[in-house]
């Protein structure tokens, strides 16, 4: 057989053998596996960009995060501040009122004791006089028992009387 | 690949040492088809076999290598040939449908029913009739031969992976490859992106069954035709009737799918002056015209070259040996050392060739489509 002779049984039996494979493969094996290429490259291209998009939104949020720390940092520098502020006004007012208080308490004892001073003395004033008169009472019921004590006293008062 | 070199060094080396025994020319004509230098019968054979003078004759040990026949040549021990027969089928005007194995040829020596496999002359190698009158006519064979065998064999082991393959895609079509599907897919990707798309450009996906077919097919069978027995080592992509139908395949798609734009460049093309468009000098037709059919004639006899090309220097380096061993036993072992490292050399080439070669053809298959379906800017 020459080799540059084509052998048209060779041709025939290798137009067969590929138009078989060709079309065998295109429907088994090339339509799949093309349209698994195309569908795996879409899946990766989508999953790079949505990677891409949740990175860009994480560092979004992590600034975010960043700043709202800073922020809730601040805030509390400031409640704390105001607290201390508050606590040494409390005390401050506390003091301040329980002076007071105790200023108050202190005068109202003052005043009460006064009125009670006042009201004893009183008192004793009364009792004392009154106990006075009775004894006067008693020593006069005894000394004027007779006549002539009366008339003695009436004559001593005269004179006393009469010597004022 | 180291392991089919070893097996090579003892192969040569073996057959080396019976062709310093002055069996060269029993072995090796007996190795090659139609016993080409015993003429027909037999007995005459063992008288060759006995003499000296015949010598080896590196030219037609390596064409008949490169060649095609009838039956699957394995390996010669002495007078014993190991080979498969494979089924010749002829259609003749006197006999109709023939068909029987190629074992009743006994290994060329014998004719069949008034067929015999001629031994010389214009139509060496093929099947002839002979009819009543004595006369020969050739009866038209449609046999299997060795490279049709092969290239069933080929075909089965293609259809074998890639519908598995395409099986595999169309199971789970996002995961990861696995298996062979890892090894292929970049390659299946290749073609894709550096062959289909830029030569072809946007319409590169209706191309793409064809380019991948022909890419591997070509691929396939250039690396069976490195393996040196069977079911490798015929020489498939290095036979013309099948690159040509390789490159009739490109030449009818290019063809069909031509447009307006691609037949407008051929017989009016933009920017030549119009008297080279027109009788009497209608140049650029006529070169484009020709250019049309030498692309694929190119095509054809590229692949066909460079796949003989290689198949013939391996062979080259194996017909050293003989030739030394005839002048002298040890000069045959020491020579085959070398052989058998370029042997070794040229197979990792080749290798790489087969590989080149399919992309070539698909390369420029696609360049082609490219042309044919490209727009007008």
């Amino acid at each position: 057989m020459g080799l540059l002779q084509p052998h048209t049984g060779t041709v025939i039996w290798m137009l067969i053998a590929f138009l078989t494979v060709f079309f065998v493969l295109k429907k088994f094996a090339w339509k799949p596996l093309m349209n698994a290429l195309k569908m795996r490259e879409d899946t990766i291209e989508n999953a790079l960009r949505s990677a891409e998009i949740t990175q860009k939104e994480m560092e979004k949020m992590q600034a975010d995060n960043e700043k709202t720390m800073a922020e809730a940092k601040k805030q509390r520098d400031i409640i704390l501040k105001e607290a201390k502020n508050l606590k040494e006004q409390i005390i401050i007012d506390a003091k301040e009122q329980a002076a007071l208080e105790a200023n108050k308490i202190i005068s109202d004892a003052k005043a009460n004791i006064k009125s009670e001073k006042d009201a004893a003395i009183s008192e004793i004033k009364e009792h004392a006089a009154s106990l006075s008169i009775s004894i006067a009472e008693k020593l006069l019921k005894e000394k004027l028992a007779s006549e002539e004590d009366q008339k003695e006293l009436i004559d001593r008062l005269l004179r006393d009387t009469k010597m004022n | 690949m180291i392991l089919i070199g070893i097996a090579m060094f003892f192969y040569v080396g073996a057959k080396s040492a019976w062709a310093s025994e002055a069996e060269t020319l029993a072995i090796v004509s007996d190795t090659v088809l139609s016993g080409v230098a015993e003429k027909e019968t037999p007995h005459e054979k063992a008288g060759h076999g006995d003499s000296d003078h015949e010598k080896f004759n590196p030219g037609e040990f390596i064409f008949d290598h490169i060649g095609d026949s009838y039956e699957w040549q394995i390996i010669t021990f002495g007078e014993t040939h190991v080979s498969i027969p494979l089924p010749v089928i002829l259609y003749s005007k006197e006999q109709g449908l023939v068909a029987f194995w190629s074992s009743k040829f006994k290994h060329g020596h014998k004719a069949y029913k008034g067929f015999r496999v001629e031994a010389e002359g214009d139509h060496k190698g093929k099947i002839v009739e002979a009819l009543a009158d004595g006369s020969d006519v050739l009866p038209f064979d449609i046999s299997i031969t060795k490279n049709v065998a092969s290239l069933f064999i080929s075909v089965f082991v293609i259809l074998l992976i890639f519908i598995r393959i395409g099986n595999a895609y169309k199971r789970n079509p996002i995961a990861a490859p696995k298996g062979i599907q890892s090894i292929l897919e970049p390659i299946i990707l290749f073609v894709r992106d550096d062959v289909a798309k830029p030569s072809i450009g946007a319409k590169y996906e209706k191309f793409m069954p064809y380019l991948l077919t022909v890419f591997f097919f070509i691929w396939i069978n250039n690396m069976l035709g490195l393996i040196p027995i069977f079911p490798g080592g015929a020489n498939v992509t290095g036979n013309i009737a099948v690159t040509m139908v390789l490159a009739l395949a490109t030449f009818t798609i290019t063809t069909i799918k031509g447009n307006k734009n691609y037949w407008k460049h051929i017989f009016n093309a933009p920017g030549v002056p119009i008297w080279l468009k027109v009788p009497p000098l209608p140049i650029m037709p006529l070169v484009e015209t020709i250019g049309i059919f030498i692309k694929p004639l190119v095509l054809m006899i590229r692949l066909f070259a460079n796949i003989t090309a290689g198949h013939i220097i391996g062979l080259g380096f194996i017909s050293l040996i003989f030739l030394f061993g005839e002048m002298n036993q040890y000069l045959g072992y020491g020579v085959s050392v070398v052989s058998v490292f370029f042997i070794i050399f040229m197979t990792l080439l080749e290798l790489l060739v087969a590989f080149i070669q399919a992309y070539v053809f698909t390369f420029l298959s696609a360049l082609y489509f490219g042309m044919a379906v490209e727009e007008h800017h």
